[in-house]
């Protein structure tokens, strides 16, 4: 009994498909473009600063950086919330994708590092003499944009392809994800791996040619991450809608019927674990330009941990509710540690506690709870 | 003063052997501190050698206060030795005041030094106090010449403590080497095939190398033998570090199983994912901090026995903590291991930020008992420390009691069969509810236990269970849960494989390829090392 699990909760649910039909949706996809693409950018570069309208630059990168966590959250979703397979190492696909492009972001800075030399500082500091192999071609931004899909994907592809073989699953699988991003934190904490140790990338000064600073570079950068957001929120929508979906759903509830049933869960599960990880990737690569610093932190596992619990607080098995945990959560944090900074530890665990305890289908549940 | 009595009775007492009082300074011959003081290079050295060579260790103020610069001359028949405003003149033994005004200094250049301090070191091989005789061989082995020889050779001929012969031996050995000799280069080569001392090594491989070219042992016959003395000392280290290595790993091993012993309690028995165990260790630790303060405040005279009432205090505390938190949170968790996971990391959370509160987020100080200091030298090139040991046996005693408690006790009989079918055990009128507060209170305990013996190793601070936990995980996953002689074996397995890997390729790179291992190990045996065999199987 020890290793056994069956969501029972979630199995005695109704029907997961139905709730939001396209029609009732489409609503708010309009109002969630316009303020995206049009509302905020205006604001952040047409209204004058004493303007009602006007949206700060901190604004700006503050909600561009947690819309990046939100497609993180959606992709917890999709594994979790859809699947039934909780990663506690989703940190690491996420960073990874991070320093994919943070390469390419240390490349462009070429000479005007504290140096004045072709290599970044922290390479200079090292007395290396030239770039390690597995920096070859980083300068170039279409081959970095692939290495953000690539590398998380495909080692989510390999871990998740032997995990899942041999069945690993539960809090098993959670324990070994967490084992992997801890791995990798150790890793990347290395001078020697090449990646800038414990400092990782930071000081970042152009991306394809424009100045990162620069309030149009940071709304282009806003935007994307927008549509990226809505890409996902539509990819996630379609996946769980479709046949595909409702194995998954199986999967989750009892993957030993659907055993029985002539299905392999393997390549379910493997493909929903390397989409949702190259989902990560991506979000990374939005994050590192916008906030300007990638370090190994983004590795730990109290990270990747706390990914988990923006999906729960929002409520998991639904589309809307994660990327509302990740703004609920990552909003107050930013409120939080500026009011009160020696409490958030306290409203986190508290959140993580009564969230499990009281509310085990997050806002989303609540919000159909009053609802009705 | 009977300093200044002894003064004029040691006069007589000239060249006695073993006057080892300080203070007899005119016991050297009169001629002998002339020619020390006063002479050519020569004389000295001649003078210098005759003393190292009778042994005399009451010359040995005097050759102390020549190398401090304390001993003044004056024209060429007078020889002070001026300490503050005090002189005396050596040669007569009268206090002389006031100081005459044309003294000078003596000149002692680094040669004389050099020759000076080997002499020293030398005559207090002769001492009878072993600590002095110790200080000394380590005084030489730093660097002597031939002018020790005869002295340390004396020592050796006299010698019985092991370790103070080892070093001298060395030394002589290092000395005979520099000999224009090739015998008495061979013999000395020959001899250092006996050491197992570290710096051996270094030696003899000095004899095998090149220098532009030419062999810097000329000597074919000697460079042979130089060679076979250092594959035997090679071999005997290699012994000795093996050895260091297998115990080092045995005691990280036994820190590991400390601390998954109690996860192997409410994780591997009761099926609780508790990731604020790490916390609890924690708590263990800031409990043996105060009691350890309350010693040091009420009763510093006991401060060394204050761990005897930290380990229980620690228990105690961990598991009336882990005992709280079954009751209001884990609890209505039960069976739902994912959601368990994420609640106990927020209370994990909350454990950290309380401390933090309390404490201070800065480590704290927790001092060792003064009978862990130092350890037990097995091996000239192994040392173990008594913490080491003390935490290895400490192991060993809560493995066993928890055993017993296991398997020997109503209590442990009542959590197997509650873990095992709880319903049937419920039927049969066990306490269930009780049972499962009990057991994990026991497992909160023993993380308690873990948290009290890593703070005698390491810091403490409020984010010590947090590097504690991934190990403690891995312990008993690899292990497979539910099996003791599984976590046994995984964590002394662990500690060793990760020693020995962290002298071939660096700690984080050991601990990342440790972390490796475990996840493709659980691909062949995703149940662990100990696989129950059973007929459950998911749903």
């Amino acid at each position: 009994m020890a290793v056994g699990f069956v969501p029972l909760h979630l199995s005695r649910r109704g029907p997961l498909l139905a709730r939001w039909t396209p029609r009732t949706a489409w609503p708010f996809y309009g109002v969630a473009a316009l303020v995206l693409f049009v509302v905020i950018p205006l604001g952040h570069l047409a209204a004058p600063a004493e303007s009602v309208w006007h949206v700060s630059s901190f604004t700006v990168t503050l909600v561009g950086k947690v819309m990046c966590y939100a497609i993180v959250a959606l992709a917890m979703d999709l594994i979790w919330g859809y699947t039934g397979i909780l990663s506690l190492g989703h940190g690491v696909f996420f960073a990874l994708g991070g320093y994919a492009m943070g390469m390419y972001l240390m490349r462009s800075i070429g000479h005007d590092g504290v140096y004045r030399s072709d290599l970044p500082d922290f390479m200079v500091f090292l007395d290396w003499k030239q770039y390690p192999w597995y920096w070859r071609f980083t300068e170039h931004f279409w081959y970095c944009a692939l290495l953000v899909v690539l590398v998380p994907g495909v080692l989510a592809f390999v871990f998740g392809f032997f995990a899942f073989r041999s069945r690993i699953k539960g809090v098993y699988f959670s324990i070994i994800t967490q084992a992997l991003t801890y791995a990798a934190m150790l890793l990347f904490f290395r001078n020697d791996t090449g990646f800038g140790g414990n400092n990782g990338f930071t000081d970042f000064k152009r991306i394809l040619g424009y100045s990162v600073t620069a309030p149009q570079t940071r709304t282009a950068l806003f935007v994307l991450t927008g549509a990226a957001l809505l890409a996902v929120l539509a990819f996630a929508r379609t996946l769980v809608a479709s046949k595909l979906g409702r194995v998954l759903t199986a999967i989750r509830d009892a993957e030993s019927r659907v055993m029985f049933s002539g299905y392999n869960p393997l390549y379910f599960k493997l493909f929903v674990w390397t989409a949702s990880a190259v989902i990560c990737g991506v979000a990374g690569a939005l994050y590192v330009p916008q906030v300007g610093i990638i370090n190994p932190s983004e590795m730990s596992p109290a990270n990747s941990i706390e990914i988990a619990i923006w999906t729960a607080v929002g409520g998991r098995g639904t589309l809307f509710g994660p990327i509302a945990g990740a703004f609920v959560v990552n909003l107050g944090k930013s409120w939080f540690t500026q009011a009160f900074p020696e409490y958030w530890l306290f409203v986190l665990g508290a959140l993580f506690i009564l969230v499990t305890l009281f509310l085990p289908h997050g806002l989303a549940g609540l919000w159909r709870r009053v609802a009705r | 003063m009977s300093l200044l009595s002894r003064l004029g009775l040691s006069l007589f007492a000239a060249a006695c052997v073993l006057v080892p009082l300080a203070g007899a300074h005119a016991a050297v011959v009169p001629d002998a501190i002339k020619d020390l003081a006063l002479g050519e290079a020569d004389a000295r050295d001649k003078a210098l050698s005759a003393i190292v060579a009778a042994g005399d260790a009451a010359a040995l103020p005097f050759l102390q206060s020549l190398l401090d610069g304390d001993i003044k001359v004056q024209g060429d028949n007078r020889v002070y030795r001026v300490t503050g405003d005090q002189a005396v003149d050596l040669l007569t033994g009268k206090a002389v005041k006031p100081l005459p005004a044309d003294v000078e200094e003596v000149v002692v250049n680094n040669r004389f030094r050099r020759a000076l301090a080997g002499a020293i070191a030398a005559l207090r091989l002769s001492s009878s106090d072993r600590a002095l005789r110790a200080a000394a061989a380590r005084a030489l082995a730093g660097g002597a010449d031939e002018n020790t020889l005869p002295a340390i050779s004396a020592a050796l001929a006299k010698e019985a403590d092991p370790e103070i012969r080892a070093s001298l031996a060395l030394t002589q050995a290092s000395i005979q080497l520099a000999s224009p000799e090739a015998a008495t280069r061979l013999a000395a080569v020959r001899a250092l095939a006996q050491s197992d001392n570290a710096a051996t090594k270094t030696l003899l491989t000095a004899l095998l190398a090149r220098r532009n070219g030419a062999f810097v042992e000329p000597d074919a016959s000697v460079r042979s033998e130089a060679a076979r003395s250092l594959r035997e000392v090679d071999s005997r280290l290699l012994k000795g570090d093996l050895v260091a290595r297998v115990f080092s790993g045995i005691s990280l091993g036994s820190i590991l199983l400390l601390a998954a012993l109690g996860l192997a309690i409410t994780y591997g028995l009761m099926g609780v994912i508790n990731m604020a165990h790490g916390e609890l260790i924690m708590v263990g630790a800031y409990a043996t901090y105060i009691v350890q303060n309350l010693f040091r405040q009420h009763w510093p005279a006991a401060f060394d026995a204050y761990l005897l009432a930290a380990i229980p205090a620690a228990f105690l505390v961990s598991a009336g903590v882990g005992m709280m938190l079954e009751r209001t949170v884990i609890r209505f968790l039960y069976g739902r291991p994912l959601e368990t996971l994420l609640a106990t990391w927020g209370l994990s959370l909350v454990l950290i930020q309380t401390v933090r509160t309390l404490f201070g987020a800065q480590n704290v100080q927790v001092e060792n008992p003064s009978w862990m200091s130092g350890g037990v030298e097995i091996m000239t090139n192994v040392v173990l420390p008594w913490s080491r040991i003390a935490i290895v046996a400490f192991s060993g005693l809560v493995l066993t009691m928890m055993w017993l408690l296991l398997t020997r006790t109503r209590l442990g009989l009542f959590v197997r069969a509650v873990t095992q079918i709880r319903p049937m055990a419920s039927a049969l009128g066990v306490p269930t509810a009780r049972v499962d507060m009990l057991a994990f209170g026991l497992g909160s305990g023993l993380a308690g236990l873990a948290g009290c013996a890593l703070s005698q190793i390491g810091n403490v601070g409020p984010d010590l269970g947090q590097s504690a936990l991934v190990d403690s995980f891995m312990v008993v996953v690899l292990g497979g849960v539910g099996q003791l002689a599984g976590t046994v074996a995984a964590a002394f397995g662990l500690g060793v494989v990760n020693k020995f890997l962290e002298a071939w390729s660096g700690a984080v790179l050991a601990k990342i390829a440790v972390l490796v291992f475990i996840v493709i190990f659980i691909q062949k045996r995703p149940r662990g090392l100990f696989a129950l065999r059973g007929r459950t199987v998911e749903a």
